[in-house]
């Protein structure tokens, strides 16, 4: 979905993270467009996870070098909550419970919150409870999911579910799916690629941070990034994610000097 | 721990003020004299002052109880004065002539003493120090039969009442705060409802320390005869002192056959400070008596303030069917400590008992949960549900449960669950992930966490439980 009149989102330039003195992101250049959708893909403990939580600002880690611009902001400066207000959206790898936090008070409040944000109106329960549904419809989500308490007993698909249906409500600018596809049978990744499919469009982005190839069946990626040893080490276009499937990554070893860099 | 969670919790108390008020003040230290001259102020007849010296008697031949987990310095008992009263015109015919200085302080407080001004429907008595100086609809509910009045009055009133019932379900040798209490009481609430009488509005007392360096030592008796039934709250605030100050009370329920008691308590008395100097040493003996079949009993406390708490409100199940329940939320911050829980004496058959208590430490607190359950050999069919949850915020607090469940009859079905987690940095940084910030996230958590007990309070108390639990934990997360 790349336009000529698309604008820079996120610019990522230099980045450095350590985490208790360890250093796991080396330097990351990245630039996301809107209507583009970027596909990070590595193995475990290459980094990609990493920098999905530092985008989100997770209090673990300790930017040691580079900047990030997030829609004209320095996104570095800001607290984790108006990262999120500001439209940065993390669907987390492992969803959190909470216990006796019923779902639909959680979903509401973080939605009215973003809505002041955007200076539009907050919903009532009783507004609210008709948009979510209608909302949950797109995921084939039970409304029984709003009485839960969040996340608390959900199965792996059910937690997946529950963060995109969060990506519905709260239409960020930019998401970030951290391995969104992990823990999912073929007909959850389907549904779950459906809803995201029906939230991009030519306004926003998304980064699909991935460990194989099969998501990118259903989410049709503009650039595919390999990311290695905390730094992305190879672009391209959504057939290197077929191509990294079929000849693994050591292929990616022996090539990333020869290919280069097509940022 | 970050700083967001440190904030959080780390809030003023905002009932720290001190009422300029002339008062009339015993002398410190406790002997016969003493309560001779309390009795005498109180115009009391002879057999409660003998109430009154055998207790002191059984008081002076007892130890301080240590075997809670709390720690604090000893006690002088001999540093407290036992009686402080505002001095008052003498007697006064109408609330208006209620010092005005007590009605500012009182209404800085949120305690309606006007009535046309009050809640929707709630009659209260109003303590200050060491005596009741106001109740509402007094009248209101005479007509029905009800007397709700201060103790002091009642000693007066209703002798034959205060005879009967006082120390009938908490013994003057209880235990060793309790012994004190009944020596050296001043005031309290009392209320009597008649056979058949549902209460149209909800009581309340309200307790207020003023006086530095005197203790609290208030006395409540409720009896509801046959067929009757009431809801009573308790609300309690201390101004900001730097010394420790000792409030020990006792309370006591009646229920006859088919009465419900039902008794909330929100207690806020001054904690300290946030480095665990001052407040208020709370050690409190509550009991309910389910006398009659059918009768029930139900406490439910939020406890937030006090250096020390020290309670386990009670139920003694001796009637047929009767029903105890015990719902609870203890919040501990900085350097508080609390001991508390609850016992179920089951005597009467098919009787039948629920516990829910939530514990919640920040700061370099401690909560402990205690708790009996005790199923006689006579108490065919009796039923026991327990639940004890503990909340952890931050890495310097300490939950702690010390569940006793004794069991003399097979018939018996005893069920006990309890669990522990803490509002880790993951559950926050999800929360902020989604716009919400760390006040918010935890107010949220927190409430979720107290709901069923929160479920329990009368509308106006679960609002204010659920603001004072939030400003209480402001600070401590992050």
């Amino acid at each position: 979905m790349i336009d000529k009149n698309s604008r820079a989102i996120l610019s990522v330039q230099g980045l450095r993270a350590s985490i208790n003195g360890t250093e796991i992101l080396k330097g990351i250049d990245l630039t996301v467009k809107s209507g583009e959708i970027h596909a990070i893909m590595g193995l475990n403990g290459s980094g990609k996870s990493t920098f999905a939580k530092v985008l989100a600002g997770h209090s673990a880690y300790e930017i040691t070098g580079g900047s990030v611009q997030f829609e004209g902001n320095n996104l570095l400066e800001l607290p984790p909550e108006e990262r999120a207000r500001s439209g940065l959206f993390l669907a987390f790898q492992y969803p959190i419970e909470i216990p006796g936090v019923a779902n639909t008070q959680f979903l509401r409040l973080a939605y009215n919150t973003v809505q002041t944000k955007r200076g539009k109106e907050e919903l009532d329960p009783l507004e609210f409870d008709d948009f979510v549904r209608e909302k949950m419809k797109l995921l084939e989500m039970n409304p029984d999911f709003l009485d839960r308490s969040v996340n608390e007993g959900f199965s792996g698909g059910e937690k997946k579910r529950n963060e995109i249906l969060q990506m519905a409500l709260l239409e960020p600018t930019l998401s970030i799916l951290d391995e969104t596809d992990s823990g999912l049978d073929i007909d959850a990744l389907k549904t779950v690629a459906s809803g995201v499919n029906q939230i991009a469009n030519k306004n926003n982005a998304m980064i699909l941070v991935t460990h194989y190839q099969r998501l990118l069946d259903y989410i049709v990626p503009d650039f595919v990034h390999v990311m290695q040893a905390g730094r992305i080490v190879m672009t391209g276009g959504k057939e290197l994610a077929l191509e990294l499937e079929t000849r693994g990554y050591d292929w990616v070893n022996a090539n990333k000097s020869v290919t280069g860099v097509i940022a | 721990m970050s700083a967001v969670l440190q904030n959080l919790v780390n809030q003023p108390y905002k009932h720290g003020f001190v009422t300029e008020i002339e008062s009339d003040i015993a002398p410190k230290g406790l002997n016969e004299d003493i309560i001779r001259l309390i009795s005498t102020k109180k115009n009391e007849p002879e057999w409660l002052l003998s109430f009154r010296l055998k207790a002191y008697q059984k008081w002076l031949a007892m130890t301080e109880p240590e075997w809670q987990n709390v720690h604090y310095p000893k006690i002088d008992f001999q540093s407290i004065s036992y009686y402080s009263a505002p001095k008052l015109k003498q007697k006064l015919a109408s609330m208006d002539e209620v010092d005005p200085e007590l009605l500012r302080t009182f209404e800085k407080l949120g305690v309606p003493m006007h009535e046309r001004a009050a809640l929707a429907g709630v009659a209260v008595d109003v303590i200050f120090d060491s005596v009741s100086v106001a109740t509402t609809y007094k009248e209101k509910l005479a007509e029905v039969g009800i007397i709700f009045c201060s103790i002091s009055e009642a000693v007066q009133n209703h002798p034959e009442l205060i005879q009967k019932y006082l120390g009938s379900v908490v013994p003057v040798g209880d235990n060793y705060f309790a012994a004190l209490n009944s020596a050296v009481f001043t005031d309290g609430s009392f209320c009597f409802i008649p056979k058949g009488v549902k209460c149209p509005m909800d009581l309340s007392t309200y307790f207020r320390i003023n006086t530095e360096g005197s203790g609290q030592f208030e006395r409540t008796l409720i009896i509801a005869e046959e067929g009757a039934s009431v809801c009573y709250l308790e609300g309690c605030t201390a101004p900001r002192f730097d010394t420790n100050q000792l409030h020990a009370a006792v309370v006591e329920l009646i229920a006859l056959d088919n009465a419900d008691i039902k008794y909330s308590t929100v207690q806020n008395w001054y904690a300290g400070d946030e480095n665990g100097v001052g407040g208020i040493y709370n050690f409190v003996t509550k009991r309910g008596l389910a006398k009659g079949i059918n009768s029930r009993i139900s406490w439910t406390q939020v406890e937030t303030g006090s250096a020390i708490t020290w309670k386990y409100p009670s139920c003694i199940l001796r009637g047929d069917n009767s029903v105890g329940e015990f719902y609870s939320v203890a919040v501990t911050n900085n350097y508080q400590q609390a001991d508390t829980g609850t016992k179920m004496i089951h005597l009467g058959k098919n009787t039948r008992s629920t516990i829910v208590s939530k514990g919640i430490s920040a700061g370099h607190s401690n909560s402990s949960y205690r708790g009996l359950v005790r199923i006689t050999p006579t108490a065919e069919g009796a039923r026991n549900y327990s639940q004890c949850d503990s909340m952890l915020i931050g890495d310097q607090s300490g939950a702690h449960t010390f569940p006793y469940i004794q069991v003399h009859n097979n018939s018996a079905i005893v069920e006990h669950e309890a669990s522990t987690s803490k509002i880790g940095e993951d559950q926050l940084f999800y929360f902020s992930q989604r716009g919400i910030d760390a006040e918010e996230a935890v107010s949220m958590i927190i409430n979720g966490f107290c709901k069923d007990v929160f479920q329990q309070l009368p509308m106006e108390f679960a609002v204010e439980a659920t603001k004072l639990l939030s400003f209480k934990l402001e600070g401590s997360v992050g």
